[in-house]
């Protein structure tokens, strides 16, 4: 019943045209996820090699990257709009805020992972320290460090429709409209577009993961993985 | 092996079954004569009407709880009708609009008149008050000052209008046979609230969809255009509620803030609120002092 | 500043905070309570037969990508709750929680070495004992990770349902945007992070109340 109503809305010809149709929504809502999981990379992986390379401020990194799950980003998005005026800083900082911690903790478990033995073989090879982590350390911590991004983009798309709340198009449009009137048709239907868009980045960003990650490290890597994720894994809004 | 299990996932089922309908704040368990919930709308004004209500119906005697910051009307009164609500600060224009889709009255004594008949069974409506606060269209000073002044200046297609998401659903056939006004865009922003202010201040939006008590208007020095043809109905506050849920009482109790109620110090409240940042309990408090309730 | 302690002078405003907290703890613990029971049940299926293993852990992937806001208000819908019920908040985060502890658990179980179940069996212990004292224990450090991660996240997720107004301190953001007004937003992102690193802490001493070989391995 509920379902057929968001076939209704998702196939009715008025929400495919014009300013605020379903292909414009999707476009802003891929937009600020692609900010956001870009931003955040350039923040927690460069942080997460180091700090996984040097060992030093391990203890941190992980209480920082808790405390950084813990901030409610529905409370940092109005905030942030408040004091900048605006939406779209305060959207785009609060969902990066939401990507590093996952980011983070993929990239520094990655490194972590790396075998002492690899690392150490590296070094009697005569390998500098950048040529460790570039070299043998970086490939290798690459299998957690997607499994990383990809946790990251999940839990951004789900929460980019909070942007909604502060007047961006994204899909938490027909989300938010759809709840105020209760016209489940809509409200069903937005968050079926934002769970189709979430699978598909995920299988793209699986594949892209296959592609990246070396072909000597994707079956041994797989069974460790696995347990891993625990530590990964988070939270969608 | 098996039956164990089956035992043991049904036991928790049974759990949590049983623990989601632990009473996390009252407002879950259907309100009965003993125990009124008040609900309001996610708008200041709503807001503190609620707790002008509650307070009212607390003098009673009677147990009250505020649930407070429910979306939009729809819900509100699904919310009413499923008991999770007892009472609720209404508007009559848009309530009857509501009720009664083919609705064409807007003057105030028979839109009340009307709505009185038109409530669904089980809710009722008590005597309206004096005060009123309508929706209506804004423009910036410098927009008014190139000549718009009223609905029907908006011409076809020129601007875009920031409003709440159920205003296109409401409105947009409306003012197009009364005025053949049409948007280039309606842009959803919120109700009243400040997405829908900086849009207007900001250009995104010429025109925006607020409300008459809003101190926004003044601070801003927006403009507020004419309605000749009424599209907006009269809106005085009246209480919407679940006909066994408040006692005499109660209802009297209601009746008499219906009566205190004026456009004036109704915006008067709000304005304590939003730019004086005084707590909505207390400023409902100060006002149920003033009028010895 | 002076916004803030304006703010916070208020007797009123600070028994409202109290109760929101009180709602929030109770809205984010109550489903990890329920969620650490059901992933038990449920990893110890998928543990033990595992052609459900892949289908559940598909399905918890699918889980986690409904945007709670849908889930929020999605379930008075499909199971008849009142719309403005807490309970939709409750069981929307029992789902998502119940959704990322069964695959620790299942990790956890499968981690056990084979010769200590195989021990267990030895003394004499039945499956369902063997389950409860050998096997549940030794899977709580990882369990432990999981649910570090789902109270922190419950914890953080709850704000969402004010815009279904059901929503702990997440009601301050709502209210405060609508003022324009950062002193009760500024309050309820503090209370937030606090509550999460109390509840974080607690559970660090549980698991370790929970695990004491661990300690004796360490000292």
């Amino acid at each position: 019943m509920i379902f057929l109503d968001a076939f209704a809305w998702l196939f009715d010809p008025v929400n495919w045209t014009g300013t605020k149709s379903i292909p414009v929504r999707v476009g802003v809502h891929l937009l600020y996820c692609l900010g956001a999981v870009l931003g955040a990379s350039a923040i927690a992986v460069p942080l997460g090699l180091y700090v996984g390379h040097t060992g030093r401020g391990g203890l941190l990194l992980v209480g920082g990257s808790n405390a950084l799950r813990a901030l409610p980003t529905l409370g940092l998005v109005t905030f942030l709009y408040l004091v900048a005026g605006g939406g779209q800083v305060g959207v785009l900082i609060g969902l990066i805020v939401l990507a590093v911690p996952p980011i983070l903790a993929g990239t520094y478990a990655g490194i972590q992972d790396v075998d002492r033995g690899v690392v150490d073989a590296a070094r009697g090879m005569g390998m500098t320290g950048a040529q460790r982590l570039w070299r043998v350390e970086l490939p290798n911590a690459l299998p957690l460090l997607v499994g990383g991004v990809r946790n990251a983009t999940l839990q951004v798309v789900a929460t980019a429709s909070v942007a909604a709340y502060v007047g961006i198009e994204t899909l938490g449009r027909p989300l938010l409209d759809g709840l105020r009137v209760l016209d489940y048709g809509q409200f069903v239907g937005g968050a079926v577009l934002i769970a189709l868009l979430a699978v598909l980045l995920d299988v793209l960003l699986a594949l892209a993961g296959k592609l990246v990650v070396p072909r000597g490290l994707r079956l041994s890597a797989r069974p460790r993985r696995r347990v891993k994720q625990v530590e990964v894994g988070g939270s969608t809004a | 092996m098996k039956r164990t299990l089956a035992v043991i996932v049904a036991a928790a089922f049974a759990v949590s079954a049983c623990g989601s309908k632990d009473d996390l704040s009252g407002a879950n368990q259907p309100s009965t004569a003993g125990e009124v919930v008040v609900g309001s709308a996610d708008f200041t004004e709503n807001k503190i009407l609620a707790e002008i209500y509650a307070g009212a119906l607390k003098s009673t005697g009677a147990k009250v709880t505020v649930k407070s910051g429910i979306g939009a009307r729809e819900l509100v009164v699904k919310a009413l009708q499923d008991k999770s609500l007892g009472v609720v600060p209404e508007y009559t224009g848009n309530l009857l609009n509501y009720f009664d889709k083919s609705n064409t009255k807007t003057a105030s004594e028979e839109v009340y008149t009307a709505l009185k008949s038109a409530a669904p069974s089980g809710l009722e409506v008590l005597e309206k008050s004096a005060a009123e606060d309508k929706d209506v269209l804004v423009v910036t000073k410098a927009t008014a000052a190139s000549g718009v002044k009223s609905i029907a200046d908006l011409g076809e297609g020129k601007y875009v209008l920031g409003a709440a998401g159920e205003w296109a659903q409401r409105w947009q056939t409306k003012i197009k046979d009364l005025y053949g006004v049409t948007f280039k865009e309606i842009k959803t922003t919120d109700a009243g609230g400040p997405v829908t202010v900086d849009a207007l201040k900001n250009g995104t939006a010429q025109v925006a969809n607020l409300y008459t008590t809003s101190a926004d208007i003044k601070a801003n020095d927006f403009v507020e255009l004419d309605d000749p043809k009424s599209m907006y109905p009269a809106q005085n506050i009246v209480p919407l509620l679940r006909s066994d849920a408040v006692d005499a009482k109660g209802k009297e109790a209601l009746n008499k803030v219906s009566k205190a109620l004026t456009t004036e110090n109704l915006a008067e409240l709000v304005k304590k609120v939003d730019i004086d940042k005084q707590t909505i309990a207390n400023v409902a408090a100060e006002f149920l002092k003033t009028v010895q309730l | 500043m002076g916004e803030l302690a304006q703010y916070l002078g208020d007797a009123g405003t600070r028994a409202a905070l109290l109760s929101m907290l009180l709602d929030h703890v109770v809205l984010s613990l109550l489903p990890l309570v329920f969620a650490i029971v059901l992933a038990v049940v449920l990893g110890l299926v998928c543990h033990r037969y595992r052609r459900v293993n892949g289908f559940l852990v598909g399905l918890s992937n699918v889980v986690y990508t409904i945007p709670s806001l849908a889930l929020f208000a999605i379930i008075p819908a499909v199971i008849g709750t009142q719309v403005l019920d807490p309970a939709n908040v409750v069981i929307a985060l029992t789902v998502y929680t119940t959704a990322l502890l069964v695959r620790p658990v299942v990790d956890a179980l499968d981690a056990v070495p084979a010769h200590v179940t195989a021990a267990a069996t030895a003394m004499g212990f039945r499956p369902w004992r063997r389950f409860l004292t050998v096997e549940l224990p030794l899977s709580v450090p990882v369990l432990a990770a999981g649910v570090r991660v789902g109270s922190v996240s419950n914890i953080s997720l709850v704000s969402v349902g004010a815009l279904i107004g059901t929503g702990g301190l997440g009601t301050l953001f709502t209210d405060g945007f609508r003022q324009r007004y950062l002193a009760p937003i500024v309050v309820g992102i503090v209370l937030t992070l606090v509550l999460a690193l109390v509840v974080d802490l607690l559970l660090v001493a549980l698991r370790n109340a929970l695990t004491p070989w661990a300690r004796a391995g360490r000292a």
